[in-house]
């Protein structure tokens, strides 16, 4: 993978040119200010909302017009985090984003990238066809079918325990599936794995069909294999997508005991808004993303490079 | 290794989902069967303890005191509630009992997610008229409390500013009130008035509708319910919003700030038009100082909003179910809950003899002028199924005034926008 | 082997898109009593003639891609540009710029709308770097700067991911014609037009694209922010679909708008690849 890799052979003849390397020097300087004047700029809200999760709600709205706002002064207690316990389930719609959204990204890394193998390797009639469906899904926003959505998956079969006795009934509201099935394919994984997979060189397959092998071993033992950043990639951006899913849960779960993260803002906008606690909650929900992403951001970072998207 | 892991993830997952789907929706179906009718219930309390708390109070009071029912409760937070209200009528899940805002009554009424309310009139009659939804002439909800809104004042403040402290039989007329409010900028309030317009959603028809009446114009015309033309864009409404707009461009109040009564309590404005349900802490803060008062008169006598959260029976449920509900629902009316509700709420108690018990709002309670605001000067909002497009509308026309819209121009489009949707619904039955 | 992904999309996209193309010919309400009728066009009409905030939703939503479109792909690689140097430290920046990629827009917006208040951290910042001479401006609040806001909010939000596919391609040029170039005696500018511009081509293509698609369908900032306001100054036609289909209830009105939605990004898309088409050939 292409990562930053080490500077070539340059450095022993350019220490020769003293005028050179004082003008790399200034240079580097300058996109170090550069990059760190950026980071304060992408920094800055992220930092505020975690500090102010440490306040009382009037502090909150006094601090913000001083750089106070920034700074853990004042009041600092983790009273609002206690708060946040005693308003909404925090454990139980933590657990429940995680199934959905473990559930909606493996599935989807599966069913995306058998389609994208398809896709790019295969000739099959109707090809073309769902290339160009696929390609034109990409523009439908969610929100615009969401009303025709909520009453077809009302309408759906779904297999329920009476007893312990399986039967068939309809309507998928109240459910995991409801959360995840819908969000399983994926218009933008199928198009990020076809264009990655056209990169691997066909002639491997070809030695492998020679050897006898199925279309299904090629997938797994050939593509697979090299595919890594692309996987890489598209779990990233199917994570984030359902971790922060809001409006369909809302329409489709009412079961308390059902109901994801995002959902759980909404419990602090009663009469009066309780800004600490949301910040307070915001934050949990934030962290455990900031640190999944920081434990794999040397695979995250290089393995969007590696993806090559080549448009 | 890796694709090994993946088969086996894919296998785990489908696995786990498909087990904890039987799970979440074990248990649902129960209501046949030996043993009490499951009666379902949804609240729009989540996230709201105190108000929770009385609830189950009551569920668990009742289920011990009879065997024929269970009532199951299920809470959502405020913001979500209709949400998925709309979603289970459309998908035909709706729960049995449920709680909504006073104003959406008739247009549930007329789509028919609830059926006439049917518990006993003793109950009904004895209820604030604004904690009572009505469609057509027939009961369809019932509420154990009200709010109110008032303006909020610091004695002192007047007082040295040589302002009139006014009253519910003479209140201030809008002369006198913003000549106030000018006196008070004068005084170095920057904007003396916090109106609540950083707000969102049903709070800006709650609380500027009946600005509008006072004035003399409407949101409809609640003779025939058809057509909000001459009402809504008539003279009254067109002096209300010309008012408005123009407390925003000369800086007497804003719609900046944030949604509560931080700004007041902090002495930041002279003036705040808001809630009963914020009373309590600027009490703490404030103390004797503090004084409720009634809104201006625009010209037609002083108005404030009325009608709260109510109940109602839903038409997904079976008769016996049905019949449990009604149980409920009388079960519940005891003035022991409406106190606790209103103690722990901040709210006014519903019917005459819980105000007497209660903490805060009896004859010689701390917030007893809400009760008079209350009983004087509450306006319903038109008890029309057309009523989230007219709110939804005025909400929009309003804000736009707000910014700087022309008058007239927007109140017309407001007015066509409406009756418009009224005709291509066939008058929503009336 | 594509059947699970195209029964999945056809069950859970496609049919969706065809139940909103037979409602946008009715006038189908959410909650009513009385059942369906086919209206024709005239739901398509009345976009187009008597509904003026669905036209200033169309002309905001144009306005919002045009600025984003090219200031959110220069500005992703301009970051791109820096964070591909070989410095010590730079993965860390790399981080921290798509951290708020990973942020829940909701959020962010949340966030955002404290800090545009007239007495909020925007303009304290810009009170303190003009020494006192600015006025505290409330942002969401002017029709002139609302659609300014949420802009800069949204290019915030957003930028880190297209960073990241600049990245992408600027690590597939081969360092050898750097070389090349520096042994002509080129400045770093005329490397960039010659050499990094060039080799950029295809992600180019794919950063428009995405940036272009995602732009035109904007919704939560608009959602949690402004509502649509100040006077319509930020309704968006997605925006506009979701209160008039779902907020007002008139699910046949707003099943036409999403329709109109949908066959204007469709073009808007065949012309970007027509245009690219050519560049290619």
């Amino acid at each position: 993978m292409a990562t930053v890799t080490a500077p070539t052979a340059a450095p022993a003849r350019r220490a020769a040119e003293p005028s050179e390397r004082r003008l790399r020097r200034r240079r580097r300087t300058w996109s170090y200010l550069a990059m760190s004047a950026l980071a304060v700029f992408f920094l800055f809200p992220l930092v505020f909302m975690v500090v102010s999760s440490l306040k009382p709600d009037s502090q909150i709205l006094s601090d913000t017009d001083s750089w106070r706002a920034f700074l853990p002064v004042g009041d600092i207690s983790l009273q609002n985090y206690a708060d946040v316990f005693d308003r909404v389930p925090v454990g139980r719609f933590m657990l429940n984003s995680v199934i959905v959204t473990t559930a909606i990204v493996v599935l989807g890394l599966f069913v995306n990238s058998l389609c994208g193998f398809a896709l790019s390797r295969l000739r099959w009639r109707g090809r073309g066809l769902v290339l160009s469906v696929v390609i034109a899904t990409l523009i439908v926003p969610f929100e615009t079918i969401a009303v025709p959505m909520v009453y077809w998956v009302s309408k759906l079969p779904t297999l329920v325990f009476e007893n312990g006795v399986p039967k068939y009934d309809f309507g998928w509201l109240n459910t995991y599936q409801v959360q995840i099935v819908p969000f399983i394919a994926n218009a933008f994984s199928i198009f990020l794995f076809t264009q990655y997979f056209s990169t691997i060189p066909r002639s491997l397959d070809e030695a492998a069909r020679i050897d006898g092998a199925g279309w299904f071993t090629i997938y797994r033992r050939i593509v697979v294999p090299l595919a890594g950043p692309a996987f890489a990639t598209v779990a990233i951006l199917t994570f984030l997508p359902a971790w922060n899913s809001y409006l369909w849960p809302l329409m489709t779960v009412q079961q308390e005991s059902l109901r994801p993260v995002m959902v759980g803002m909404q419990y602090f906008f009663q009469l009066n808004t309780a800004w600490g606690e949301i910040m307070a909650y915001t934050s949990m929900i934030t962290v455990p993303v900031l640190v999944v992403f920081l434990a794999f951001q040397r695979a995250f970072v290089s393995s969007v490079a590696a993806s090559g998207v080549k448009g | 290794m890796k694709r090994r892991s993946l088969a086996a993830m894919v296998a785990a997952t489908t696995v786990t989902v498909m087990g904890l789907a039987a799970c979440g929706q074990a248990g649902q179906d129960d209501a046949a069967g030996d043993g009490p009718t499951t009666v379902t219930m949804w609240t729009h309390s989540a996230g709201n303890p105190a108000e929770l708390a009385v609830y189950q109070q009551i569920i668990s009071d009742f289920n011990a005191s009879q065997d024929d029912y269970e009532v199951a409760e299920e809470s959502f937070p405020q913001g979500a509630y209709n949400d998925a209200i709309v979603a289970a009528a459309a998908s035909g899940d709706l729960p049995c009992l449920l709680d909504m805002d006073g104003p959406i009554v008739p247009n549930w009424a007329w789509a028919k997610y609830i059926q006439p309310l049917g518990i006993s009139s003793e109950i009904t009659d004895s209820l604030l008229p604004t904690a009572v939804g009505t469609y057509k002439d027939e009961i369809y909800s019932a509420g154990y409390w009200d709010a109110a809104l008032s303006v909020f004042a610091r004695r002192s403040v007047l007082e040295k500013n040589d302002i009139r402290i006014p009253t519910v039989d003479q209140p201030w007329s809008v002369e006198e009130f913003t000549a106030a409010l000018e006196t008070l900028k004068a005084a170095g309030y920057d904007t003396p008035l916090d109106i609540g317009a950083e707000d969102t959603g049903e709070w800006w028809s709650y609380a500027y509708s009946p600005m509008l009446q006072s004035a003399g114009g409407d949101l409809i015309d609640r003779d025939t319910m058809l057509s909000a033309d001459g009402r809504l864009n008539g003279p009254g409404a067109v002096a209300f919003f010309t008012w408005f707009q123009d407390a925003f461009a000369r800086g007497l109040t804003s719609n900046s700030g944030t949604i509560g009564n931080q700004e007041f309590n902090d002495d930041e404005v002279a003036l705040s038009y808001t809630g009963v349900w914020n009373a309590l802490e600027s009490l703490q803060t404030v103390g004797d100082d503090l004084l409720i008062l009634p809104p201006p008169d625009f010209g037609q006598g002083p108005r404030i909003g009325g009608g709260s959260w109510q109940w109602g029976i839903s038409t997904g449920c079976s008769e016996a179910q049905a019949a449990g509900a009604r149980a409920y629902l009388e079960f519940s009316f005891k003035d022991e809950y409406l106190v606790a509700f209103s103690d722990g709420q901040v709210v006014i108690p519903a019917t005459e003899s819980a105000l007497g018990a209660s903490k805060y709002f009896a004859e010689d309670g701390d917030l007893r002028p809400f009760v008079e605001l209350s009983q004087e000067l509450a306006l319903a909002r038109p008890a029309t199924p057309a009523y989230p497009v007219i709110s939804s509308t005025f909400e929009k026309a309003a804000k736009d005034i707000m910014n700087g819209a022309d008058v007239q121009s927007t109140l017309d489009g407001a007015v066509s926008e409406i009756d418009t949707n009224i005709q291509s619904n066939d008058g929503y039955g009336f | 082997m594509a059947a699970p992904a195209v029964v999945l999309l056809v069950l859970f996209l496609v049919v969706p898109v065809l139940l909103a193309f037979v409602l946008s010919f009715t006038n189908a309400r959410l909650i009513s009593p009385n059942p369906p009728r086919f209206v024709g066009l005239e739901n398509f009409v009345r976009a187009f003639t008597s509904d003026p905030v669905f036209l200033r939703s169309v002309l905001n939503t144009f306005l919002f891609a045009v600025v984003v479109v090219p200031v959110q792909a220069g500005f992703g690689l301009l970051l791109a540009v820096l964070v591909n140097q070989r410095l010590r430290g730079v993965t860390w920046f790399r981080v921290v710029y798509f951290v708020p990629v990973v942020t829940s827009i909701v959020v962010v917006s949340i966030l955002w709308k404290f800090m545009y208040q007239p007495d909020g951290l925007i303009n304290s910042f810009i009170d303190t770097v003009t020494f006192g001479a600015w006025q505290g401006q409330a942002w969401l609040n002017d029709p002139d700067t609302a659609l300014g806001a949420i802009i800069v909010l949204s290019i915030w939000q957003a930028v880190g991911f297209h960073m990241l596919i600049w990245l992408s391609g600027l690590q597939t040029i081969p360092e050898e014609l750097y070389e090349a170039a520096r042994m002509d005696g080129a400045t770093p500018w005329q490397q960039f037009t010659h050499v990094t511009w060039p080799g950029l081509r295809s992600t180019t293509v794919f950063v428009l694209v995405t940036i272009t698609i995602a732009a035109l369908g904007l919704f939560v900032q608009i959602d949690v922010m402004t509502q649509g306001g100040p006077v319509n100054s930020t309704s968006t036609i997605v925006y506009h679909a979701v209160r008039k289909g779902y907020r007002e209830q008139e699910t046949g009105y707003g099943a036409a708008i999403s329709l109109i939605f949908f066959v204007l990004v469709l073009v808007i898309a065949l012309v970007q690849r027509a245009l690219t088409r050519e560049k290619d050939s």
